[in-house]
């Protein structure tokens, strides 16, 4: 019971933030409907009744446009259809394939984050690697496919690392704030992601848009499930595994903590004879990596080309998601599901309610900033304030 | 009464901080709150201050009981604190610094209003003797200036219990001594004087009475005039303690720590050492004393291999270490306790088990191959702990949640937990409390004994006389003198801290 206790003890911010964001999101939800709310004078009882049996069903819409109707899923599972099948756990499905690039540019902001390094750049990075995995598969195309994702994958993930190295090495070697040096290293991997695929080596013939040739006709991630229209691929699970690798590489072995030391007290490692240096340079390199790793999985499995705006954001919205999740790897899964639930499920909502999209944002933002503030949620559910003197682990 | 804490009680997870506290203080009266680290002081007096409430008991100001919910409540009932860490804006001056919280204002938008506010400072620093240029900033002043900074907020806030909490950890000699004449001068103007400290000399000689906390509970209230050092000591402590340090004579060997004309740049790039030489032999304890800033912290950084020498030769047991890594210079059998615990000896963010191996992390058996070994881990973290007498709820504890003393037996436990060759100690016993002091010279002092050789750094004349065999005097970046023996006497060193002859 104490080691459940404990384990759970993280989590009660966390979901108590996302509760209070939900509830905000509900009373805007409610203020916004000018339609109800013009009945507000004559009938505010109804008023109000209205209101929340439609912001009820906007929720209701929500949960079944991220996990998809249960008492179809319960149908389906029934039948042989595979079209029934799929078309019951599309939402489901489709809910972590929006998670899957999350979960590795989450791990990778929260594994430079344990080290002391804020690596803002995971959004280069990212595309970065998909980049790199682009042009391995247009230059090794020959090659038998199977071998081919896999070097294409390895290249993709090194392209990243290596991008997050440089970011790493004039930090350790220069002192350039890695804040400043990665934000700047965005731009860089933007503006040379367009203009390889402005190439005629990467551009697809006929068209001026920057959007590379399809890669998905030579070599492609394999899907989970052999259903129609069910993008889920590999990527997905390959990505629980990088957090169950990540959080065993943090805790159990000893660079793991040598990365946590440094990133606690860079003083104290030294004196303990650490090498500063190198914690951050393989800190900013593992992350690049799981950065690249994220962007190689996106191109080759789920866009099946490369475009400049692959990325949705996936960096920047890591930060947010590792700041909810303490960075801790268990939490970073979760809180991907949850962006990625609010990203599938909105879609559904809009259509049923008319509620726009960007009320998600709303919360998601709403969630964050909770989070960001322990204390607010602490006293909004009176809880006991921790003593001060009670340390906290990040 | 004053102010009077009444059967205060208040628990923490796993610790009982304050079990029935009472204690009082009256008009013009200086309290002596005497304790060691962790004996509850701290609490009792953030539950003084507002910061925490009391699980049980009650306050009570001339008679009155009060509850303060939060801080502004018990500076608006006239309790006035000054915190060991000053709470000051750096690039503010004196009069915003003081006026900040309560400032006196003019005008519709209500603009500061600072004619008002620097007159005041000006009468109270006359008043008080506390000898403060209103006009300065804060980042400029010494700190023992910027200490009666603080006092003059409280001041200003018409504060009539103030409360000190060791307000001489970070003095010079000179600067508790102009502090000590501040406090009477206060309780001779009536206020109320809460005087925290773990330092017995000073509470004999400032204080008007003295309560002694041991272990969250009050272990006694006495004066000054029927006690001693030692029955204050056996009060906080709970037992006899020796003030003195118990130790044989030394048997010099081998030279091992060996410095032979060496030059050390500081971070400005002047010279920080300039041509010392100095030999440790296996089985002695050499001191170095001076005051701070003479050169010993670079002098330390370069013989652990944290700072790289300018010119001289250096070397251990003969071997060169001029180029090497602070882990070669470990590895060779070197201990070394850094001057900051805080920032350069523990990982407050992380646990006691995972502090304990902070240097031998990557040695059998706490890891192989990469991976560490948790049950090692766990077993080697538990002996420490109990060898060492660390007093802690678990191995799993933040190391930043432990009192000072414990902090510094986790550094000690871990340093000390294999053979050594040399051991260089800073400041080992800054901010301890006389338990943790006396704990810590002997196990040196076992070090030493057992065929180590010792270097210690110390600002603590008492520490330098108590434990070294030989004391050697920096100053201005050189070897003063070396004293041994009978001619190491207090004045003679005082007079070679000072730079005479």
């Amino acid at each position: 019971m104490k080691r459940v206790r404990r384990a759970l003890r993280p989590a009660v911010v966390p979901l108590l933030a996302i509760f209070s964001a939900f509830l905000v999101g509900s009373v805007f939800m409610f203020i916004t409907d000018l339609e109800n709310l013009k009945h507000f004078p004559t009938d505010p009882v109804g008023t109000i009744i209205a209101g929340i049996v439609h912001v009820g069903d906007a929720y209701y819409a929500l949960i079944i446009g991220a996990f998809g109707d249960p008492g179809k899923i319960i149908a389906a599972i029934g039948s042989n259809d595979p079209k029934v099948i799929a078309s019951a756990i599309r939402p489901l499905t489709e809910t972590l394939v929006a998670a899957s690039p999350l979960i590795f540019t989450g791990l990778a902001v929260a594994i430079a984050f344990r080290s002391g390094v804020f690596n803002i750049g995971v959004e280069g990075q990212f595309i970065m690697g998909a980049m790199g995995a682009t042009v391995a598969v247009l230059v090794l195309r020959d090659l038998p496919p199977p071998i081919l994702l896999v070097l294409a994958i390895a290249i993709g993930t090194l392209t990243g690392a290596a991008w997050g190295f440089i970011p790493g090495f004039l930090k350790a070697r220069t002192g350039a704030h890695e804040v400043i040096t990665t934000i700047m290293l965005n731009y860089v991997a933007a503006q040379l992601v367009l203009f390889g695929l402005r190439s005629d080596f990467l551009r697809q013939p006929g068209n001026n848009a920057p959007i590379s040739k399809l890669l998905s006709t030579i070599v492609r991630v394999p899907l989970i499930f052999d259903l129609p229209a069910i993008r889920l691929h590999w990527g997905f699970v390959v990505a629980l595994l990088m957090a169950a690798i990540v959080s065993w590489f943090i805790f159990k072995t000893t660079k793991g903590y040598e990365l946590r030391a440094a990133g606690f007290n860079l003083h104290a490692a030294r004196y303990a004879g650490m090498s500063a240096g190198g914690s951050i340079m393989l800190a900013m390199t593992l992350s690049g990596g799981l950065a690249g790793l994220g962007g190689s999985f996106e191109v080759l499995g789920t866009a099946g080309q490369m475009t400049n705006d692959l990325s949705a954001g996936f960096g920047f919205n890591a930060i947010a998601l590792a700041l909810l999740a303490g960075n801790r790897p268990l939490g970073i899964v979760l809180a991907a599901l949850l962006f990625g639930a609010l990203r599938t499920g909105g879609a559904l909502m809009q259509v049923k309610t008319g509620i726009p999209l960007d009320l998600l944002v709303f919360i998601q933002a709403l969630v964050i900033m909770f989070v960001a503030a322990p204390l607010l949620v602490r006293s909004i559910f009176r809880m006991n304030p921790r003593p001060l003197d009670e340390g906290s682990p990040i | 009464m004053r102010l009077e804490l009444k059967e205060i009680t208040k628990r923490f997870p796993g610790v009982l901080a304050n079990d029935r506290i009472t204690i009082s203080v009256d008009k013009g009266e200086v309290l002596g709150l005497l304790g060691e680290n962790g004996a509850g002081k701290t609490t009792l007096m953030n539950i003084l201050s507002g910061l925490y409430r009391p699980d049980s008991g009650e306050i009570l100001i001339e008679g009155e009981p009060r509850t303060f919910d939060d801080p502004r409540q018990a500076i608006e009932a006239g309790i006035g604190m000054v915190h060991q860490h000053f709470q000051l804006v750096p690039v503010f001056d004196v009069v915003e610094s003081v006026a900040l919280g309560s400032e006196s204002v003019t005008g519709p938008l209500g603009t500061f209003d600072r004619k008002v506010a620097r007159s005041r400072v000006v009468e109270l620093s006359k008043q008080y003797g506390l000898n403060v240029n209103p006009d300065a900033t804060i980042e400029d002043l010494p700190v023992g200036v910027r200490q009666r900074v603080e006092i003059l907020k409280a001041l200003y806030r018409k504060s009539d219990v103030l409360v000190l909490d060791e307000p001489s950890a970070v003095l010079t000699p000179a600067e508790t001594e102009e502090l000590f004449a501040i406090i009477r001068g206060l309780a001779e103007g009536g206020t109320s004087v809460i005087f925290i400290t773990h330092k017995l000399g000073e509470v004999l000689e400032v204080a008007d009475r003295i309560t002694v906390l041991r272990r969250g509970a009050v272990a006694g209230t006495v004066l000054p005039a029927e006690t001693t050092r030692e029955h204050l000591a056996q009060l906080m402590v709970g037992r006899d303690v020796d003030l003195i340090v118990d130790k044989g004579p030394a048997t010099p060997g081998d030279v091992v720590l060996s410095l032979t004309d060496v030059f050390i740049k500081d971070d400005r790039l002047g010279m920080a050492v300039k041509g010392l030489s100095l030999d440790v032999r296996a089985g002695e304890i050499v001191a170095i004393a001076g005051v701070q800033g003479n050169g010993q912290t670079e002098l330390v950084e370069a013989i652990v291999g944290l700072r790289t020498i300018d010119s001289g030769q250096m070397s251990i047991s003969g071997e060169p270490i001029h180029h090497a890594s602070p882990r070669h210079i470990a590895d060779l059998g070197v201990a070394h306790i850094p001057e900051d615990r805080m920032r350069d000896g523990l990982i407050a963010g992380m646990t006691v088990k995972e502090n304990y191996i902070l240097d031998s992390y990557h040695r059998e058996p706490y890891s192989g191959g990469g991976r560490l070994h948790a049950d090692a881990i766990a077993s080697g973290a538990a002996t420490g702990v109990k060898d060492f007498d660390i007093r802690t709820p678990s191995i799993e504890t933040m190391a930043g949640s432990l009192s000072g003393g414990n902090q510094q037996k986790v550094v000690v436990a871990r340093e000390f937990y294999r053979p050594l060759k040399l051991v260089i100690a800073s400041q080992p016993t800054r901010g301890l409390d006389v338990g943790s002091i006396e704990y810590i010279h002997r196990r040196i002092v076992e070090q030493r004994d057992a065929g180590a050789a010792v270097l210690i750094v110390s600002t603590e004349l008492d520490e330098v006389l108590a434990v070294g065999d030989r004391v050697a005097v920096m100053f201005g970046g050189t070897i003063a003198g070396i004293l041994e023996g009978p001619e190491a006497t207090k004045d003679a060193v005082g007079m070679l801290m000072g730079g005479g002859e």
